[in-house]
């Protein structure tokens, strides 16, 4: 295995009944960078996205992390492994305070209490969080909430941090913190994959980006380079408007 | 978690002493029944709640631990003279494996699936008693009278030493409760009640933890069945199998505050009362009126308080402050 392929993707395929959601995908990601997944809407970039983290099991193909074969493991090992996630629909335990959210990640590598609430607390002032860690998990703003399910992933103490749709909805101001926030994640050596729809975030932290359309890779290659791609454009804004046309 | 205040240790150790003291201060069996009856609810209210109240696995199925409790200490103190403290803890090992044995096939049901579940498994643990000749069936089941002593766990002159016996167990499960909720696991427990999804993706494994859950509760219910057994010394379906032992845990803890250490402890002290008194007072005439008067609480509470009486008293309080 060569040092390259911190995490390889090969020919994924999930259907879903008769619908084939994603199809024959395959990319890898090497160990440091950010990588994005973008597509339209129902593209299948979330079913890509859960077939990794071990949410769902693909029809065919293999996911490899590190070079072990992770296709079949159940989504809290793959966690254990190094591969920390956050939901679309952001999700938050309601009944607990910000500083305890993050405990709850935390608490996956470490047991002992005082050391477990000390890492937590790092985590949070890591993520401008830690002025609001006392109050409970449901009275924050989206956008910090967005801010605390990172802050839970990056408790796990991830490798490889997956993001589905962190900036979506996100006002101008809070859309600069959170790309800061990317930023300085993988400055500490996380490598990440982004789920995302908001070009701006996509275009300034992406290293490379993979597009999907219609369950199927079309392009892969700088973020540069995909604006200009004509099948991009056509997945996005439909034949009329296509380069050739 | 927040560790306790000096006031609240305060208010325990008094609490404590008070209780230690009742039965030198208050003579007669019926408050020290009562405070019994008390203290095996919130015994079984507290384990319920390291199910319903953490990880919100609603069972109603608690009965069924506390009859395979109460049944194999008998059994076992029966057939083949074992002392009923190790019939205690032989009890509880195969609450806890039978409730390993529920919950893993159940382990991905939530909320009212759950709660059907454990009905179903509570109702088929009844019948199955109701006809197994080896238990007597619906005959029941009288306990051999031994002399009386701590180590027969059996007493005739005084209910006092029972009171001693079921609040160092309820003590004990306070303390269980408490350990858990402020550690790892009590963690684990509120993530997977929060979502399954978010649990595995924070690296819990859901059915392990669950799985946990469950053989704890089973454990310290089937404790509480065993004391039934050796306080009443006779017991039998009907009385130590019933759905309505079930339901009365489960508004224990709602009543007093699911998800607390304390809330079912409160709980108890507000419902057995009230049951066993109206059940005295009114005799036969009054069967039934303390389940209209528990219906009516428990509508204004879930209406009105949903975190139940502990969550009232905490909200007064904060305002106080």
């Amino acid at each position: 295995m060569s040092a390259a392929s911190f995490l390889e993707v090969q020919g994924i395929t999930k259907r879903f009944g008769g619908l084939t959601a994603t199809e024959e995908v395959s990319f890898t990601v090497k160990e440091g960078e950010i990588l994005s997944i973008i597509g339209p809407n129902g593209a299948g970039k979330s079913t890509l996205f859960n077939c990794i983290t071990g949410f769902y099991r693909p029809d065919a193909g293999k996911v490899l992390f590190r070079g072990k074969d992770i296709t079949t493991a159940s989504a809290h090992k793959i966690c254990k492994l190094g591969i920390a996630r956050t939901f679309q629909i952001v999700q938050v335990i309601s009944d607990m305070t910000v500083l305890e959210n993050v405990m709850t990640g935390t608490y996956l590598r470490t047991y002992d209490r005082r050391k477990v609430r000390e890492k937590a607390v790092e985590i949070l002032r890591f993520a401008g969080l830690h002025e609001k860690m006392d109050f409970p998990g449901t009275d924050i703003t989206i956008a910090d909430k967005k801010r605390l399910e990172v802050a839970m992933a990056l408790g796990t103490e991830p490798t490889l941090l997956m993001l589905d749709e962190a900036m979506a909805g996100l006002t101008p101001v809070e859309l600069r913190e959170m790309i800061a926030l990317i930023r300085k994640v993988r400055e500490n050596g996380v490598t990440l994959i982004i789920v995302e729809h908001v070009m701006e975030a996509v275009m300034e932290l992406s290293d490379r980006v993979v597009v999907i359309n219609s369950g199927r890779k079309i392009v892969e290659g700088s973020p540069k380079d995909i604006v200009r791609n004509p099948e991009v454009i056509q997945a996005y804004l439909g034949d009329r408007y296509s380069a050739g046309n | 978690m927040r560790n306790p205040t000096v006031r609240q240790i305060a208010f325990c150790a008094v609490l404590l002493v008070a209780l230690l003291v009742f039965p030198l201060v208050v003579h007669g069996t019926f408050p020290t029944h009562v405070m019994i009856m008390v203290f095996l609810f919130a015994m079984m209210g507290v384990a319920w709640n390291i199910l319903g109240g953490y990880a919100a696995m609603f069972s109603f199925g608690q009965v069924a631990f506390f009859g395979i409790g109460a049944y194999t200490s008998t059994i076992l103190l029966m057939n083949y003279n074992v002392n009923p403290w190790i019939g205690l803890v032989a009890g509880g090992v195969l609450a806890a494996l039978m409730g390993a044995a529920i919950g893993i096939p159940c382990s991905n049901l939530r909320g009212h699936y759950f709660a059907i579940a454990s009905i179903a498994f509570a109702e088929i643990v009844r019948i199955h008693f109701n006809n197994w000749k080896f238990v007597a069936a619906a005959e029941g089941l009288s306990l051999p009278l031994l002399p009386e002593s701590l180590r027969n766990f059996m007493f005739h002159s005084s209910k006092v030493p029972y009171y001693y016996i079921i609040l160092v167990f309820l003590l004990l499960s306070v303390l269980i409760c408490r350990y858990i909720s402020t550690n790892r696991m009590g963690f684990y427990l509120r993530a997977i009640k929060e979502s399954h999804e978010l649990a595995k993706g924070m690296g819990i494994s859901f059915v392990r933890y669950r799985l946990y859950a469950i053989m704890i509760s089973a454990f310290l219910t089937a404790m509480a069945g065993t004391f039934y057994a050796q306080y009443i010394l006779y017991i039998d379906p009907d009385s130590v199998l019933i759905l309505p032992i079930s339901v009365q845990v489960v508004l224990v803890a709602m009543l007093g505050g699911a998800g607390t250490i304390i809330g079912p402890v409160i709980g108890a002290a507000i419902l057995l009362p009230l049951s066993e008194i109206t059940r005295v007072w009114l005799g036969y005439k009054g069967t039934g009126i303390d389940m209209m008067i528990y219906g009516a609480l428990i509508m204004v509470i879930s209406a009105y308080r949903p975190e139940g009486v502990w969550g009232l008293l905490t909200t007064i309080g904060r305002r106080g402050k």
